[in-house]
């Protein structure tokens, strides 16, 4: 659990997903669109990876432990969470605040 | 005696245009002429052949029919061949035979009717040479003329009315046959199986197309409320009640939509419950968000900055979305051929490794379970933008919003009605 929040944290813009997760991919191409750089661990690449899943599984509450999107040290939560910011139009102003985005 | 000219003239030319000349016969005989328009016809003496050489069998001519006979003269052959066919590639002259009737108009019971009509008007008139027997033998023809006009009239109704029905036949035919297959697609699966899951799930597809059909009936019925009272111009208050319950009417097709993709999630993005043209436009099981808000920054003018900024702003988002979900469904389509490709295909095919071969079939079973997931997000994504849009515009400019969609959508599925009822040769 440390870790993941330690990791979190280490970025403005952090993306936990696994090497087969097609949804995670979409996440990272709309973060690629929007500009942003983030950070990104493969659980499935990472030695301790499944601790991990099981903290953000925790932390998320439900459904699946990938994409799990932090930003400025924050959790955001998942693909929901991350399309709900986006269309409400506070997505971007997150990303600028935390410093992931330069304009 | 004149004749009327005939107000319902064709004249129709094939690609060949033959002017057809008529011989003007020589004055002795012949009474005046009308000469301006090469297809009228002049007189002539009544025992001389209508037909030129020249007729072009294929040219449908009906002459305009002002002549002017003189007193005394043998009666108008001409005019009461021309008033009385349409079609002069059919020849009804005495001395021509009638030629074979290529217009698609003409029922074979003009022609016959006419043809005889034409026989037995020429006999009274090349019979008669006395001016009193020409006024019997022209009244006699005359009312041949109107009874051959009104039985060709009838006939074209009757065609008409023939054609119309086939039309909404094979329309019927077109919605039955899609029916049938789609309640043979699940037909197969209730009938098959008497497992309570496998009927479920056949059901499910089925289940959510009678659904859909009767959401959207009770959502014309609310857009319908929507327009009188927009029309009638209503207060906010009762706008916003009716808006508020378009907005809930929609929340309840993403939640079936929802349960549905459990169900069936192939039949979901196939989007066989819509229409054809609109599944021309079928991205991840349902409309566009983008694409709508792109049709209604233009008819929603005039918009306040704030809002237009807002309005593009989420068109734009939606845009980035879509295109992250996209490259997501591509990224997965991908994995799924690579999965199933692996390993050796061909000739020594599956039978290699038994083990292997499950193992792939079980890492593309997973990546399939993904689908669901990526049309719930498209679906979140559609009813998230519509609420959005809610709260950026005033009541007012949202009923206007709402409206609008819903004739665009409607004139879609209008539009497939009309392509599958569409004459085909």
């Amino acid at each position: 659990m440390e870790r993941v929040l330690r990791l979190g944290s280490q970025k403005a813009a952090v993306i936990f997903s696994t090497s087969s997760c097609c949804m995670c991919h979409a996440i990272k191409r709309l973060f690629c669109e929007l500009g942003v750089n983030p950070a990104i661990y493969e659980l499935d690449e990472d030695s301790k990876g499944r601790e991990m899943e099981k903290a953000l599984i925790s932390l998320l509450g439900r459904g699946p432990s990938v994409p799990a999107v932090f930003i400025g040290g924050k959790l955001i939560g998942s693909t929901d969470n991350v399309m709900s910011l986006h269309l409400s139009g506070h997505l971007i102003p997150k990303l600028k605040e935390a410093g992931a985005i330069w304009l | 005696m004149l004749k009327k000219q005939r107000p319902s003239c064709r004249v129709s030319f094939l690609h060949h245009q033959h002017l057809i000349h008529y011989p003007v016969f020589n004055s002795k005989s012949s009474g005046q002429v009308v000469t301006s328009d090469p297809l009228q016809f002049s007189n002539f003496k009544k025992k001389q052949s209508l037909a030129s050489p020249d007729i072009a069998h294929s040219a449908k001519i009906v002459g305009p029919q002002r002549l002017t006979p003189q007193k005394g003269q043998q009666p108008n052959l001409v005019s009461l061949a021309s008033v009385q066919f349409e079609n002069w590639g059919e020849s009804t002259m005495a001395e021509t035979s009638p030629r074979t009737d290529t217009s698609t108009d003409v029922d074979t019971d003009d022609k016959n009717q006419r043809f005889e009509a034409g026989q037995s008007a020429m006999v009274v008139a090349s019979d008669s040479s006395d001016r009193s027997k020409d006024k019997t033998g022209d009244q006699k023809t005359l009312r041949r003329l109107a009874q051959n006009r009104e039985a060709a009239r009838k006939s074209r109704l009757r065609k008409k009315a023939y054609v119309q029905q086939l039309e909404s036949s094979r329309l019927k035919l077109t919605q039955l046959e899609q029916e049938l297959q789609r309640a043979r697609q699940q037909g197969i699966f209730i009938s098959s199986s008497g497992d309570q899951a496998h009927s479920m799930s056949g059901n499910g597809a089925l289940a959510f197309d009678i659904e859909y059909a009767r959401w959207l009936e009770e959502q014309n019925r609310q857009v319908n409320e929507l327009r009188a009272a927009v029309n009638s111009h209503a207060s906010d208050n009762e706008l916003r009640v009716i808006v508020d319950g378009i907005m809930a009417h929609y929340d309840d097709i993403f939640r079936l939509k929802g349960i549905a993709a459990k169900a069936d999630v192939f039949h979901m993005l196939s989007g066989m419950w819509k229409t054809p043209a609109e599944r021309c436009f079928l991205w991840l099981g349902g409309f566009r968000s983008s694409e709508l808000l792109k049709l209604l920054i233009s008819h929603l003018e005039p918009l306040a900055e704030q809002q237009l900024v807002g309005i593009c702003n989420l068109q734009q988002s939606s845009q980035q979305a879509e295109d992250a979900l996209s490259q997501g469904m591509e990224a997965l389509q991908q994995s799924l051929a690579e999965t199933l490709a692996s390993g050796s295909l061909g000739p020594s095919g599956s039978t290699g490794n038994v083990a292997n071969y499950m193992g792939q079939m079980a890492m593309a079973m997973g990546k399939l379970g993904t689908l669901e997931g990526f049309l719930r997000q498209a679906d979140n994504l559609r009813q998230q933008t519509l609420q959005q849009m809610h709260r950026i515009l005033t009541t007012r400019q949202a009923a206007r919003a709402l409206l609008a969609i819903n004739d665009y959508f409607s004139r879609l599925r209008a539009l497939s009605s009309l392509w599958l009822a569409r004459p085909r040769d």
